[in-house]
């Protein structure tokens, strides 16, 4: 599964879940294939995606924020996992495309071939952890975990880009980013107003 | 000298209502009357709670960083590229250990950059004393709602009981 499948398979799932993404591919192919005002893009501060989310999950418990994380941003904040696990917040949903590789600097090998990370969730208190290697089964598994409580962790296996892609970077500015992602927080539905409203649509 | 409960209430006071950190001796009593209230996040680095900050005043919150000042080393990056550039402010409580160049060897060095340090970021900072705790962390409030961005107090030892 390509890094585009993958989130093929997940965008479509969403509804009105705040949605923070690591830096590199992750932030500029999610931006490619469906930009929301839900949508977090982190563009520095690599390994910061989770905390990031954790700090907005643990205010808005009313609301669902989901990370779309990378191996090597898990890797570099590791401490957040455990964060995450201590603090329990019911509403978080920590999403990792794991390619093994720093995907935007070359395909630089990082150390998750050798280190489970959903094994290292799972021992920081994660309530759900699931690992994924086909498109298919993504698309269940994602439907289960975006609407049970976790906190949850979904490792989804990806093949690395082989060939140097031209993706698009992401075009707002970083303040606009900020402003656009507060104004839908403070919209004040909560997840399940939101969905009971898409139903009656 | 000011006791935690009060640095506490002046806090609170001045509007900063999400408090993550990584501890120092310096403040010992401030995280016990955080402990004590309840709702204190204990990060694991400090980069970690500058994001967590992040987010927090994503979700609305006036969030309050607190430190040594070893920690504004770990989190130089998280300061530039991310709360800086996306304007997301905090309150950087760091403790001033290395203050004066009286301190054990691994604080001397941090210690005497460390107003520098914040003054390359362009981060506006104050150092605190007994007497000007409340006008500072009145300022601090004022200043980081003016800007958007992160401003820091400096706690010297000799200031927080």
């Amino acid at each position: 599964m390509k890094l585009a499948e993958a989130l093929g398979a997940i965008i479509p799932l969403l509804r009105d879940e705040l949605v923070v993404h690591a830096n590199g591919f992750i932030s500029r192919e999610s931006f490619n294939v469906s930009d929301r005002p839900g949508n977090f893009y982190m563009i520095g501060s690599m390994g910061l995606a989770s905390s990031i989310a954790l700090g907005v999950a643990l205010n808005r418990p009313d609301r669902r924020v989901v990370v779309f994380d990378g191996d090597g941003n898990v890797l570099m904040n590791l401490g957040s996992v455990a964060l995450i696990g201590a603090t329990q917040p019911g509403n978080l949903v920590h999403i990792v495309f794991d390619n093994e590789v720093y995907g935007s600097t070359g395909n630089q090998r990082t150390i998750a071939a050798q280190v489970a990370l959903e094994e290292i969730a799972h021992s920081a208190g994660y309530k759900r952890v699931q690992r994924v290697e086909t498109a298919t089964v993504l698309r269940t598994t994602a439907q289960e975990l975006l609407a049970q409580p976790g906190p949850s962790f979904l490792l989804i296996k990806i093949e690395p880009d082989r060939e140097e892609r031209k993706i698009g970077r992401i075009t707002h500015g970083p303040p606009q980013i900020a402003l656009r992602f507060m104004a839908e927080i403070s919209n004040q539905r909560s997840a399940v107003s939101g969905q009971q409203n898409k139903e009656r649509e | 000298m000011v006791t935690g409960a009060d640095f506490l209430r002046l806090l609170l006071d001045g509007g900063f209502d999400f408090f993550t950190g990584v501890p120092c001796s310096l403040v010992k009593s401030l995280i016990a009357s955080l402990e004590e209230r309840g709702g204190y996040i204990p990060e694991t680095r400090e980069d970690a709670a500058v994001g967590l900050a992040a987010g927090a005043y994503l979700a609305g919150k006036q969030p309050v960083v607190i430190m040594q000042n070893s920690g504004l080393g770990v989190c130089l990056n998280a300061l530039a590229s991310l709360s800086l550039i996306y304007h997301l402010p905090c309150l950087l409580l760091i403790t001033w250990r290395g203050y004066q160049g009286k301190d054990a060897p691994e604080h001397i060095i941090m210690g005497d950059i460390s107003p520098t340090l914040l003054t390359t970021l362009r981060i506006p900072h104050r150092a605190l004393s007994p007497e000007t705790v409340s006008d500072s962390i009145r300022w601090a409030a004022e200043t980081l709602k003016q800007s958007s961005q992160p401003v820091a107090l400096l706690l010297p030892p000799g200031v927080m009981q």
